[in-house]
Formats: structure tokens, C-alpha cells, sequence
């Protein structure tokens, strides 16, 4: 499984970011959450959604394995266990795995929680499966 | 404190020094945040009398505890000051994402006092707060102005800016914000202008603290399911506000041609669907709001980008000028907000232009050579130029219709569409009690926004004058404004018509204390007090007669349109008065009776 994001349907609100850094971190603070919205403005007027596709390209190269799997095959940050090296940031293809040292003191990424989902109003959000070349 | 940023950043730009001091416990208790500090400032701080563009007058910008919350629609900001527009109270509420980010940044309120004595920009980065020197930026456009910022600075850092209409003191100059939201009414711009602050660009990085995270998240999430399981939610997300004009167009509520009718005959062009179809490109949403009334739009024929026009707009600078073109009218929005200048009393003061030249009242030779006839596209454009540089005849209709009609006289104040100096938004009212009344006792002038009662005139009969009537208005104008209060927005109750008992646990879980609707209103009753208490003391004589609206409403019955022939008399007006007074506890000449003021407890706050 993993999250999918139409960009075209977003609208820039932001209440999946608040969702996010709630389930991540238990605070209101979307500079903590894992989804990247950058608005495109005056033009093109779009906004361009970042999401991860649990591609697990994170885990591979965390030296002190602190990215796991869990059962549904989302990958998370056992923050206990990050050192905060950031070899995991320039890896991550979709630019959503963060290290922000003054604001955390561990990596985060989308543990595939699903709250952003369930307060996005336009349904710009949803979980499935994860689609394979094959499929 | 919990559900605070905890601080309050004032801005002595005469001094150019910045101090924090702490939200006080006491204040955020009786008035919980966003206009209730406005008015709570506003009335301690700033001395009777204040000169409006002077150094003592003060804009109080302020968040709410909902704002940047996982509350539905926690992103409405409350700019209060002494109003260039009508010398009494003015509270403007932008939304957007600013109000979000003052929170993050760990301030409730920011008060900026005094005069620079040169252009700056506030910068806030967190705790690091500073004036800078804003000589590049002074006499540039407001989008210019915010990309300028977000391309140096990047996307996480908000932007509220004005524009040339600020700079020149327009007395309805708005403030922008997140291209195309804005603190709009009133003349916030101007005062900002006033005091020579070009920008406020915030950035920050903090958590607001809760009283009680699991309950805070649950009901977080409950107000979301809410407005996800609404019925309306994707019509009303297709098209935002636009959604009214056919409405209004229908029952005779759309202003059409200075408010002469309240249906438009060439109305269709301008409604929601077609709108949609020719230019709307996104949904552009205010922060945390998951029925987002932004149409963002793509005007092929101007070559443009717009966030808009929303329904007020469409009804200004649209019917009310007779031009029936949403691309003309998208363009005319997209004019106003990088000049800064408010779309609802521009427009106003362009129809109100252009029933003088039609009337022969205004030649060409006081137009600046413009033929401003109803409909001429041309001459609307260069019209909210010339405004905004306070140029030609756009000095004159840069003082807003009251002023300007006393000045040309000839009957034109009679046209002059506004109630306490402020122009009227776009409803119609001919034959709509409830609204009228509420555009009368609105506590800004003649806006819509405290107490939307058409829909209640239609449900129980327009032309009513009861008590019943009266009641509604009364506990609209206590309630609706309390989302302002709170920091958020009111249209998920409004038009996804969720449930108000919802935000009560979210409420107490973030702040620690338990309010119910009935002590929230009672806040809102308190404050709707207030406001009216700030009138009398800036306005000597301040009673019944500021309370008139536009005589076009008791005079002048629409000559076609769904209310051709109607009028509310004059005799009604009065008893709606007399009624009105009566159930707010106030003298028969709109004063607030002693026991009034005691029984509210505010006689601690005026002393």
C-alpha cells in the first residue's frame, strides 16, 4: 500500500500537513509533517503535491537501520534509532524524507498512517496498493 | 497557555523597536482572540478621537485558537483599527494562510503603533522580529510585491502587502495576501499605508500547545468527517460563493446598476456554471479548510491569472456596473487586488459614478474625459486606476460614495449606497427586511458578513416586519461573528450547515476551558456591545440616524427584476429600529442602556 495524490485536485488548504505532524510528532505543526504542497502561483496556479511512494530507497541506505517496515509495508523512522546523518534525504526520489535538526532531533517520513486522507475535503488523497510496472 | 502562540509582537514604528510581551491570560478568557482582542485593544489603547491615518490610531492583527489548528477552516485573520472609511470600528477578516503562520511563529496578536518615518517591511522568522528597509518595494503592485518575498525567501513564508491604494491612503485600500485574499473592508490598507509598513512577511516553525491532544484530535477529525459527509460539499466546492448569483439574481437580490434593481437582465452570463467553465482552473483553499470557496481562474481573453471573482465582486463590478462579461469582471478583481483597493466599495463607487453621468449629474468634463456609461468595460478599468492613484475623478471616488456624494450633491447622496460610510456589499435589499436590518445595525457599515438574513427573509416572508425577524438578526450578529473570534471561518457551518456543537469538545481540548454556544454567544453579545460603544465614543451624536440605510431601499422601488414595484417604507425601517433597540437592550436612539452594559460586564472594559 501506499498514498497517491491527484496535485490537480489540491487546494492548497494544508489540513493534511496539520494531520500529519499530529500523528507524527502529537504537535500542530505542519514544518513537521510529510508531505511536501508547493503552490504555484500567480502562474501557472497549481499546486504541486509530494508524497512517498514507499519505494524504501530511505531504508536501504540508513546505516543504523532505523527506517523499518511494518506490516503493511509502509516504511517508518523508529526515531530512537536515527542519528540524523540525513544519508537518507538526497535518496529519496519524490523529496519527501526530512531531517530538520532544529525542529526534530530524528528523521520522518510517511508512516502511511492515513490521517491526511481523512481530512482532505477535495479528495486529492487515497491509499492503494501499490501499482507495479507488471500490473 | 494553551491553545496560544503565547505572545503579543508590538511594533512601535515611530521608535522602529519591537517588543514581546505576554497574551494575557485574563484578556484571552473574556475575549478568546481574533476580533475579540481586536476590539479589546482598539478600545484600551488607541485615545478617543485618534486621528484614523494618524500615529495613534493602531492596527491590531490577530489570530484566534483555532487558527493553524486540525480545526476546519482555522485560517481567518482579524485586522482591527480606527476606520479611514468611516471614523468609527473596523475589523477586516483575511483568509488565507497568514493567520496559521503567526501562530507558528508563537503570536496571537501583532500591534503596529506609530509612524515610520520611511517605508519598511516587518519581517518575522520566529523570535527573530525586524524592520527593514522597504525603499524598493514602496509604489510597486501587491503580486510583484509577494512574489518578490516567496521567490527569495520560498513558499513557507506568508505575505500580507499593500498596494498602491494603501500607499496613497485610500480610505478603502485592502491588504493582499496569498494572491488574491485579503483584509478588505473598511480601509485597513490605508492605515497600514499610514503608517508607512509596506509588508508583514512571517515565517514559523513552533507548535501551539493543547490542552488535551487525544480529545483535541478527535474532535478535530469529527469536524472534518462532518464536512466530508456533508451533502453540499461538492457543489458547494464546484463553485465557491459563485453559487448565489443565480439565486440572487432570481429573488432579486443581485445588485444590478447601482442598486437601482436587484435582478440583472443579462445576469446569466455572470452565475456560477458558466464562470466555472470559462476560467476557472483551481480550487484554491484557505488554510485547513476542506471546502475551499477559492476559484482560481485563467483569463484567457486579459491573459491573466486571478483568484476569483467571488460572489461579491461578481455582484460589484459586474451587474451593479451593468457589465455582464465574467472575464471584464475577473479582470476589474485582478486590477483591485494588485492596486490594493477593495473590490466592494470600488465598485460601489464606480456605479455610484456612473448613475451621475447617466443622471447628467457628472459631465465628461468631471470624468476625465470617460464615458461612464453603465457597462463600459474600458473606462471600469481605468476608473479603479485612477482611484487607487487618486488621479482626476478617481480622487473623488477614492473618498468612498458618502463623502463623494456630499461633495457633488444634486441628489446623488440619495444614490449614495451605504450605511455609516461604508458601501454596501452585494445584496440588494428593497424587499428584505431582515437584511436590510442587518446591513443597518452591522457594526463595520453596510456589510453582509455578521448577519446573512435574506435566506431568513425569504423563508418568512420578505416583506415581514416582526419581532421573529429582529431575534434572528440579532443572534446572527452574536454568533457568526464568534468564528472570527475563534480565528476560522464560518462557512462550513453556513454552507455545509454542519453541526456548531462539534467545535465545543475541539474548543475545550485545545484551550483547557469548557465554552458552550450559549457562552460563546454570549461573548459575541458582549463584544457586538462593545463595538457599538467604540461608535458613540469616536462620533459625537452617534445614534438612530447612522443607522439609515440608502434611501434607494424605502424611496425608490426597482422599476424591473423579481422585486419591481417592492419597497420597504420608511415606517418600517423605524419600527425595525425601534424593535431592534429594544430587544439589544438599548435606548430608542441605539445606545446601550447602563443596565445593558452592566448586565454584559463590560463596565470594567469601557471605564
Amino acid at each position: 500500500m501506499r498514498l497517491y495524490v491527484d496535485s490537480a485536485k489540491c487546494s492548497g488548504c494544508n489540513a493534511c500537513r496539520v494531520a500529519c505532524s499530529l500523528n507524527l510528532f502529537g504537535e500542530t505543526n505542519p514544518k513537521k509533517s510529510a508531505l511536501v504542497i508547493e503552490p504555484q502561483f500567480p502562474a501557472p496556479g497549481v499546486y504541486k503535491v509530494s508524497v512517498c511512494t514507499q519505494c524504501g530507497d530511505c531504508a536501504a541506505v540508513c546505516p543504523t537501520e532505523a527506517i523499518k517496515k511494518d506490516e503493511q509495508g509502509a516504511y517508518y523512522v523508529e526515531f530512537a534509532e536515527c542519528n540524523l546523518c540525513e544519508a537518507c534525504v538526497p535518496e529519496c526520489p519524490e523529496e519527501v524524507m526530512f531531517v530538520r535538526s532544529k525542529l526534530a532531533d530524528t528523521a520522518w517520513k510517511c508512516d502511511l498512517c492515513g490521517d491526511c486522507v481523512a481530512v482532505c475535503g477535495t479528495s486529492a488523497l487515497w491509499i492503494a496498493e501499490i501499482e507495479t510496472a507488471a500490473a | 497557555m494553551n491553545g496560544y502562540g503565547g505572545s503579543i509582537l508590538r511594533v512601535n514604528l515611530t521608535n522602529g523597536t519591537v517588543a514581546k510581551e505576554p497574551t494575557p491570560a485574563e484578556v484571552a478568557r473574556d475575549f478568546i482572540g481574533g476580533r475579540g482582542f481586536g476590539i479589546y485593544f482598539l478600545l484600551k489603547e488607541v485615545p478617543k478621537g485618534a486621528d484614523p491615518l494618524g500615529p495613534d490610531n493602531k492596527l491590531i492583527i490577530s489570530s484566534g485558537p483555532i487558527s493553524g489548528m486540525l480545526i476546519p477552516g482555522g485560517g481567518k485573520c482579524d485586522w482591527t483599527t480606527k476606520a479611514p472609511l468611516t471614523g468609527g470600528y473596523a475589523s477586516a477578516s483575511m483568509g488565507g494562510h497568514f493567520t496559521a503562520e503567526m501562530r507558528y511563529a508563537g503570536l496571537d496578536s501583532i500591534i503596529l503603533e506609530g509612524i515610520s518615518p520611511k517605508p519598511v517591511y516587518l519581517f518575522i522568522d520566529d523570535d527573530k522580529v525586524e524592520l527593514r528597509d522597504a525603499a524598493d518595494l514602496w509604489g510597486k503592485a501587491t503580486f510583484a510585491v509577494e512574489k518578490q518575498f516567496k521567490e527569495k525567501l520560498g513558499e513557507e513564508y506568508q505575505v500580507a502587502v499593500i498596494g498602491i491604494g494603501g500607499e496613497n491612503l485610500v480610505p478603502y485600500a485592502c491588504i493582499n495576501h496569498d494572491y488574491g485574499r485579503q483584509a478588505g473592508r473598511g480601509g485597513v490598507g490605508a492605515v497600514m499605508g499610514s503608517k508607512k509598513v509596506k509588508a508583514i512577511v512571517l515565517h514559523g516553525t513552533k507548535s501551539v500547545p493543547v490542552a488535551d491532544k487525544d480529545a483535541y484530535r478527535t474532535g478535530g477529525m469529527a469536524l472534518y468527517k462532518a464536512c466530508k459527509d456533508a451533502e453540499g460539499l461538492k457543489e458547494w466546492t464546484r463553485y465557491g460563493t459563485t453559487i448565489v448569483v443565480s439565486w440572487c439574481d432570481e429573488v432579486g437580490a443581485l445588485p444590478t446598476r447601482n442598486f437601482s434593481a436587484g435582478s440583472y437582465e443579462d445576469g446569466k452570463n455572470l452565475y456560477g456554471p458558466v464562470m466555472r467553465e470559462k476560467i476557472v482552473i483551481t480550487d484554491k483553499g484557505c488554510f485547513g479548510c476542506p471546502s475551499p470557496c477559492g476559484k482560481y481562474s485563467r483569463n484567457k481573453k486579459y491573459n491573466s491569472y486571478v483568484e476569483g471573482p467571488e460572489y461579491e465582486t461578481i455582484g460589484l463590478m459586474g451587474s451593479n456596473l451593468g457589465i455582464d462579461d465574467i472575464e471584464a469582471v475577473a479582470q476589474a478583481n485582478l486590477l483591485c487586488d494588485d492596486l490594493g483597493i477593495d473590490t466592494i466599495s470600488a465598485g460601489n463607487a464606480i456605479g455610484w459614478a456612473m448613475e451621475c453621468y447617466e443622471k447628467g449629474i457628472l459631465t465628461k468634463k468631471d470624468t476625465d474625459g470617460l464615458d461612464l456609461k453603465f457597462g463600459n468595460v474600458e473606462a471600469t478599468f481605468m476608473l479603479i486606476d485612477k482611484i487607487a492613484h487618486r488621479e482626476g475623478i478617481g480622487a473623488l471616488l477614492a473618498e468612498g460614495v458618502k463623502r463623494a456624494a456630499k461633495k457633488v450633491g444634486k441628489g446623488s447622496e440619495k444614490f449614495a449606497i451605504q450605511v455609516k460610510g461604508m458601501e454596501q456589499s452585494a445584496y440588494a435589499t428593497h424587499n428584505a427586511t431582515a437584511m436590510l436590518l442587518a446591513y443597518m445595525t452591522c457594526d463595520v457599515g453596510a456589510h453582509h458578513n455578521r448577519s446573512w438574513a435574506i435566506t431568513y427573509d425569504l423563508q418568512v416572508g420578505r416583506e415581514k416586519v416582526v419581532p421573529e425577524k429582529v431575534a434572528r438578526v440579532i443572534w446572527l450578529q452574536n454568533f457568526r461573528p464568534m468564528f472570527d473570534v475563534l480565528g476560522g471561518c464560518r462557512l462550513q457551518w453556513v454552507e455545509l450547515g454542519i453541526d456548531r456543537d462539534l467545535y465545543v469538545p475541539a474548543l475545550e481540548a485545545i484551550t483547557g476551558i469548557h465554552r458552550s454556544w450559549e457562552d460563546l454567544d454570549k461573548v459575541g453579545e458582549r463584544i457586538w456591545n462593545l463595538t457599538r460603544l467604540y461608535w458613540m465614543r469616536e462620533n459625537e451624536g452617534f445614534g438612530r440616524e447612522w443607522d439609515l440605510p440608502s434611501p434607494r431601499f424605502y424611496e425608490e422601488p426597482p422599476k424591473s427584476g423579481a422585486t419591481k414595484g417592492q419597497i420597504t417604507s420608511f415606517e418600517d425601517v423605524n419600527t425595525l429600529l425601534d424593535m431592534y433597540y429594544e430587544q439589544r437592550g438599548w435606548t430608542s436612539d441605539g445606545q446601550p442602556k447602563p443596565e445593558t452594559i452592566e448586565s454584559l460586564g463590560l463596565k470594567s472594559v469601557v471605564a
